[in-house]
C-alpha cells in the first residue's frame, strides 16, 4: 500500500517536472533565445571551468598534504629508499605535467570563450612545436626509465648466497610458510602428496625435509637478505608485503621468488610509529575467490639473535624418528593458527572476518 | 576512382527507386535493417541500456565498500539470496558484481556501444558513401552483439551467479568450477557470450576497414580524412588483429574447463583432490589475454579521441592543431599498443628481463599520448570557443585523459608497479583514462550528432547540468582512489577490516560512494533529455554547429542512401575554420577552392585550375550559400 502511494507520488512529481520543462522550452522558443548563436550560458560555462580548476587544485593540494601520513605506508626494506625516491621523483614530474596541462586547458577554455567581435586564429600547425613536445617528454620519460631499471634490477636480481631462504605457499584462503631448519635446505615437495595431514605436499623420505618446520607466524631477521620461494596450491595468489615494497604472484605449477632485506624490527617500527599494536602484514593481492580479502598473515621482524632463538624453539614438522606427524599435533596446529590470527586483530575485526567468511 | 563514382551514383538511383517501389515494413526498417544509421542507433540504445546495468551493479558494490557496516537487507527484493542472513552482500556475489561491471563497461558499453554507434553512423556519412561496404554483414554484427548481450544478461540470473573471477578471467580460478561459484555456469555463459561478441566485432571491423579504404567519395584522400575516421579506422584495425587472440585464449579456456585439457593448468590440489593436469601455464593465458587487453583499452579510447578532435575543432572555430601530428600519434599509439601488453604482468612471475623491455616500450607510448594532449591545448588557444554540451564533454575528456594518463607513468615503471600493482591506484588510473574519458567521448558524440541522428536538438541547459554533475562527480569518485592506492589497498577486496595496514580511509571510502551515487543518478538527466528530445526536441537544422564535414551536407534526416542526389565531392581538408579572408568562419569540405578566392592560400590557388578541368563537379546551390 505504502509502495503504491510512493509510486503514485513519484509519477505525479515526474509529470509536474515534465510540464515545467515543457513550459520552459516553449518560453525560450517564444523569446527566441534558442535562435541566437551563443547564449549567456557560454560565459557561465567558461567561468565554471575556472572555478573548477581553482577549487579542485585547492582540494588536491590540501588533501595531499593533510592526509600524507595516512597514505604513506611505513617502509622497512633496504631497497625501499631507492624505491621511494623513484616514486617521488615520478610524482613531482607527474604533478608538474598534470598541473600545467590542466591549468592551460581550463584557462584557455575561460580566456577564449566565444565573442561576437573576435575571430579565432587560423593556426593549423607548427613543426617546431610538435618536435619539441615529442622530444622533451621522451627525454624525461627515458630518464625515469633508467631510474626504474636500476631499482627493478636491484629488486629482481638473484638473491645473495647468504640469504635466509623460506617458502610461502598460498591456498584458498590462507598461507603456509616453511623454514628449512638447521640444514638450511628445504625438502622436496610434490603436489600429489598434498593431503589434510601434509598440506604442503612434502616428501617425507627426503632427508632435507626432516628438520623443516612450518610455524604459524612468519619471522624474519633484521638486516639479513631474505629469499622467499613462492608457490600456490590451487589458484593464483599474490604475496604482497606492502611495508617491504615487494610483491610476487604465487602461481600453481610455476614456482616464483622474491628477496629483500628487512631493515626495522617490529619492535622498532612500533616505537617509531608510536603504535604498540603495529604488525607487518602479508596480504593476498590477486583475486583468488571468496576469501581473497581474508588471506592475512603476520610478519614479525626480529633482531638476528632473537630470530635464531625463535628458530631453535620451533619443532620440526616431522617428529624426530617419526615419519608421520601425529593426528593430535595437526589439530593443535590448526587451533593455534586460529588463535594467532585472532591475537593480531581486534575483536571486532575477528567478528567481521567470521561473519563474512563463514557465511 | 571513376568506376566507384559511377557505381555509387547508380546505387543512388536504385535506392530512390526502392523507396518508391515498396514501403519498408517495421521489421526491415527498425529491426533487421541494413541501413548503417539505424544499426548505429541500435548499437547506441543497446549500449546505453548496458551502461545503466553496468552502472547499477557498481552502486551495489560501492555501497558495500563505502558503508561496510550498513545493512543491505533493503536490497533483498532485488538481489534475493545474494543478501546473506546477516543482511550483507555475499562475498562471492561481490566478486561477481565487479566482474560483470568490468566486462559490461569495457566490452558492451565502451567497445560495442562506442565504436558500434559512431563508426557505423559516421563512416559512411563522413566519407561520402551511401552505406557500409556490406550492409548485411553490418546487420549480422549487431545481431551477434545482441545475442551475446542476451546471454550475458541471462547469466546475471543463474543460480550460481554470473562470472565472478575478475573481468580478466585468469585461470586456474576461471577454469575450475570448484574454486568459486562464479566459475561455474556463469563462467560458461561468459565465455559463450564473449565468443559471440568477438564475432560481432570482427564482422563490424572488416566492414569499417573495407568501407574506409574503398568507398571514400571523389577527392577524399586519406590526407583529407576527418580525424574521427582515422580513429575509427585504426580502432577497427586494432580490433581485427587483437580480438582473434582473445578468441584463441577463450577457446583454450573452454577446452580446459570442459574437455580436460591442460593448457593453463598444472599441479593443482583443490577440494581435497590432486588434479591430473600437468604442464600447462597460467601465464600463457595472461599473455594471450593482455595481447588483446592492452590494444583493447585503445580500442575503447581512440574513437573517443577521434570524436573529440572533431568537436574541439568545430567548437573552437579553429583548425585542429597539428592534423598530421594527430594522425601520426594515432598511428604511433596503434603500433605501440601491441608491444606493451606485459606491463600488466610485471609481478606475474615472468622473466624480469622481459619486464625491463616492456617498461621501456610502455613509457614510450606515453609520448604520442602527450602529443595529442598538447595539440588539443593548442587548438583551444586563441580559439573562439562555443560551449555546446558536446564541447564541454570534450574538454572534460582532455582533462580526464591527462589525469588518468599521467598515472600510467607510475604503473609503466616496473619498479614502482611492484608496489602499486592490483591496488586501487590501478583502479583510479584506468577508470579515469579509459572509463571516464571514453564515456565522455561517447556523451560528446551523442550530444554532437544527435541532430543528425534524430533530426532534433537535445536541450542545452539540461546538457550543461548533466555535464557539470558528471564531471565533478567523476573526479570526486576516482581521484580519491589514488590516495587509497598509494596506501596499498588491494583491489577486489570485499572489506579491508581484517588488515591493520588497510584499516584507514573509511571516511574517504564513504565519500567516494556518495559521490558515485550522485554521479550515477545525474545520468537520469541525460536519459530524460535523450528520450524526450528524440520525440519532442526542437527541430534541427541541417548543419546546426556550422561544421565542415560531409555529414552536415545531408538533409536534416538523411534517408536511405544518405544524399538524395549526387554524393558531394571533397575539395579540402575538414578543418578550414576561421580561415582569414573567408566570409563565414567555416568552409565545408565540399566547397571548391574556386569558390573561395578570398581565403585560398597560395598552394591552394594552384589547385583551382585543376578543379576546373573536372567537369563532373556538381555544386549544390544551397550549400554554397554559407560562404556568401
Ligand atoms: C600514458 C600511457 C599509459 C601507460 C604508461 C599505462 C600503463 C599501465 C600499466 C603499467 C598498467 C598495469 C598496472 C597494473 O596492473 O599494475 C595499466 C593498467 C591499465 N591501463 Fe594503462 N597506461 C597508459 C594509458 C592507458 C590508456 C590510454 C588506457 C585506456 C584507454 C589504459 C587502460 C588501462 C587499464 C584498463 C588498465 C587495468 C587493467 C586491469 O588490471 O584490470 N591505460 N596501465
Ligand atoms: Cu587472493
Ligand atoms: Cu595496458
Amino acid at each position: 500500500m505504502f509502495g503504491v502511494l510512493i509510486a503514485i507520488g513519484v509519477i505525479i512529481l515526474l509529470a509536474i517536472l515534465m510540464l515545467l520543462y515543457r513550459v520552459y522550452t516553449l518560453v525560450s522558443v517564444a523569446r527566441g533565445t534558442d535562435k541566437i548563436r551563443v547564449s549567456a550560458s557560454n560565459k557561465v560555462n567558461a567561468v565554471l571551468f575556472l572555478v573548477f580548476l581553482i577549487g579542485c587544485s585547492g582540494l588536491f593540494f590540501w588533501y595531499s598534504f593533510d592526509a600524507f601520513d595516512n597514505y604513506q605506508q611505513p617502509v622497512a626494506a633496504a631497497h625501499a629508499d631507492d624505491y621511494e625516491s623513484l616514486f617521488w621523483a615520478t610524482m613531482w614530474v607527474s604533478v608538474a605535467a598534470f598541473m600545467l596541462t590542466n591549468i592551460a586547458l581550463f584557462y584557455f577554455a575561460f580566456r577564449y570563450q566565444y565573442r561576437e567581435d573576435r575571430k579565432a586564429l587560423f593556426y593549423p600547425d607548427n613543426t617546431k612545436l610538435e618536435i619539441a613536445w615529442t622530444i622533451i617528454p621522451a627525454i624525461v620519460l627515458v630518464s625515469l626509465v633508467f631510474g626504474g631499471f636500476k631499482v627493478w634490477n636491484q629488486m629482481t636480481e638473484a638473491a645473495p648466497e647468504e640469504a635466509e631462504v623460506i617458502e610461502i605457499m598460498g591456498y584458498q584462503f590462507a598461507w603456509e610458510v616453511r623454514y628449512p631448519g638447521a640444514d638450511r635446505k628445504l625438502g622436496e615437495y610434490d603436489y600429489r602428496f598434498i593431503s589434510p595431514e601434509n598440506p604442503m605436499g612434502l616428501i617425507v623420505e627426503d632427508p632435507a625435509t626432516k628438520d623443516d618446520f612450518i610455524p604459524l607466524e612468519i619471522h624474519l631477521p633484521k638486516g639479513v637478505p631474505v629469499e622467499i620461494k613462492i608457490r600456490a596450491r590451487d589458484v593464483i595468489h599474490s604475496v604482497s608485503l606492502p611495508h617491504f615494497r615487494q610483491k610476487m604472484d604465487a602461481v600453481p605449477g610455476m614456482p616464483t621468488r622474491m628477496w629483500f632485506i628487512p631493515t626495522k624490527t617490529t619492535a622498532e617500527m612500533r616505537e617509531e610509529l608510536n603504535d604498540p599494536d603495529f604488525n607487518y602484514e602479508l596480504a593476498c593481492q590477486q583475486i583468488c575467490g571468496r576469501g581473497h580479502f581474508s588471506m592475512r598473515k603476520i610478519v614479525v621482524v626480529d633482531e638476528p639473535a632473537d630470530y635464531e632463538k625463535w628458530k631453535r624453539e620451533q619443532e620440526p614438522w616431522l617428529e624426530p624418528g617419526d615419519q608421520e606427524p601425529s593426528e593430535g599435533e595437526i589439530d593443535t596446529n590448526i587451533r593455534t593458527q586460529e588463535a594467532v590470527d585472532a591475537a593480531g586483530t581486534e575483536t571486532e575485526r575477528v567478528e567481521a572476518a567470521t561473519t563474512t567468511t563463514q557465511q | 576512382m571513376a568506376t566507384i563514382q559511377s557505381h555509387s551514383s547508380h546505387d543512388a538511383h536504385a535506392d530512390l527507386h526502392e523507396e518508391h517501389a515498396h514501403h519498408e515494413s517495421f521489421i526491415t526498417k527498425y529491426i533487421f535493417t541494413t541501413d548503417h544509421k539505424m544499426i548505429a542507433k541500435q548499437f547506441l540504445v543497446t549500449g546505453l541500456l548496458w551502461a545503466f546495468v553496468g552502472g547499477l551493479l557498481s552502486m551495489f558494490f560501492r555501497l558495500q565498500l563505502g558503508f561496510p557496516e550498513m545493512s543491505q537487507e533493503w536490497l533483498r527484493p532485488l538481489l534475493g539470496d545474494w543478501i546473506n542472513s546477516s543482511g550483507k552482500i555475499d562475498p562471492n556475489f561481490y566478486l561477481a558484481l565487479v566482474t560483470m561491471h568490468g566486462t559490461i563497461m569495457v566490452f558492451f558499453v565502451l567497445t560495442a556501444g562506442l565504436s558500434g554507434t559512431f563508426s557505423n553512423f559516421l563512416i559512411p556519412l563522413q566519407i561520402g558513401a551511401r552505406d557500409m561496404a556490406s550492409g548485411f554483414m553490418n546487420m549480422l554484427s549487431y545481431w551477434f552483439f545482441f545475442l551475446s548481450s542476451v546471454i550475458m544478461f541471462c547469466s546475471l540470473f543463474v543460480e550460481t551467479g554470473p562470472a565472478g573471477v575478475g573481468w580478466t578471467v585468469y585461470p586456474p580460478l576461471s577454469a575450475l568450477e570448484e574454486s568459486i561459484p562464479g566459475a561455474a555456469l556463469g563462467m560458461t555463459l561468459w565465455l559463450t557470450s564473449m565468443s559471440l561478441f568477438i564475432i560481432s566485432q570482427l564482422l563490424g571491423g572488416v566492414n569499417y576497414i573495407a568501407t574506409v579504404i574503398n568507398m571514400r567519395t571523389r577527392g577524399l584522400s586519406f590526407a583529407k580524412l576527418p580525424l574521427t575516421i582515422w580513429a575509427f579506422f585504426l580502432t577497427a584495425v586494432l580490433g581485427l588483429l587483437a580480438f582473434p587472440v582473445l578468441f584463441a585464449a577463450a577457446l583454450l579456456l573452454i577446452f580446459d574447463r570442459s574437455f580436460g585439457t591442460s593448457f593453463y593448468l598444472s599441479e593443482i590440489y583443490l577440494n581435497g583432490e590432486a588434479l591430473p593436469h600437468v604442464g600447462g601455464s597460467p601465464l600463457l593465458y595472461q599473455h594471450l589475454f593482455w595481447f588483446l587487453g592492452h590494444p583493447e583499452v585503445y580500442i575503447v579510447l581512440l574513437p573517443a579521441l577521434g570524436i573529440t578532435s572533431e568537436i574541439i575543432a568545430t567548437n573552437s572555430r579553429k583548425p585542429i592543431f597539428g592534423y598530421r601530428a594527430m594522425i601520426g600519434s594515432l598511428l604511433g599509439i596503434s603500433v605501440l599498443s601491441f608491444v606493451v601488453w606485459a606491463h600488466h604482468m610485471f609481478v606475474s612471475g615472468m622473466s624480469p628481463f622481459l619486464g625491463s623491455v616492456f617498461m621501456f616500450l610502455t613509457l614510450i607510448i606515453a609520448v604520442p599520448s602527450g602529443v595529442k594532449v598538447f595539440n588539443y591545448l593548442t587548438t583551444l588557444w586563441r580559439g573562439n570557443i562555443v560551449f555546446t554540451p558536446a564541447m564541454l564533454f570534450s574538454i572534460g575528456l582532455v582533462s580526464l585523459f591527462i589525469s588518468g594518463g599521467i598515472t600510467g607513468i607510475f604503473l609503466g615503471n616496473s619498479a614502482i608497479d611492484v608496489y602499486l600493482h592490483d591496488t586501487y591506484f590501478v583502479v583510479a588510473h584506468f577508470h579515469l583514462v579509459m572509463g571516464a574519458a571514453s564515456f565522455f567521448g561517447m556523451m560528446a558524440g551523442v550530444y554532437h550528432w544527435f541532430p543528425k541522428m534524430f533530426g532534433r536538438m537535445m536541450d542545452n541547459k539540461l546538457g550543461y547540468l548533466h555535464f557539470w554533475l558528471t564531471f565533478v562527480g567523476v573526479y570526486m569518485v576516482f581521484f580519491p582512489l589514488h590516495y587509497i592506492g598509494i596506501a596499498g589497498f588491494p583491489r577486489h577486496y570485499y572489506t579491508w577490516t581484517n588488515f591493520e595496514a588497510f584499516s584507514g580511509f573509511t571516511d574517504l571510502h564513504a565519500f567516494v560512494t556518495v559521490a558515485a551515487l550522485i554521479t550515477f543518478s545525474s545520468q537520469l538527466i541525460f536519459a530524460f533529455n535523450f528520450f524526450y528530445s528524440m520525440w519532442f526536441g526542437r527541430r534541427a537544422t541541417a548543419n546546426p554547429w556550422r561544421s565542415n564535414t560531409l555529414e552536415w551536407t545531408t538533409p536534416v534526416e538523411p534517408g536511405h542512401g544518405n544524399w538524395p542526389g549526387e554524393i558531394p565531392t571533397v575539395y579540402r581538408w575538414p578543418y578550414d575554420y576561421s580561415k582569414p579572408g573567408a566570409i563565414e568562419d567555416y568552409i565545408p569540405q565540399n566547397i571548391p577552392y574556386s569558390m573561395t578566392p578570398g581565403s585560398n592560400l597560395p598552394h591552394e590557388n594552384e589547385l583551382v585550375d585543376r578543379e576546373k578541368d573536372d567537369d563532373a563537379i556538381i555544386i549544390d546551390e544551397s550549400e554554397t550559400d554559407t560562404t556568401k
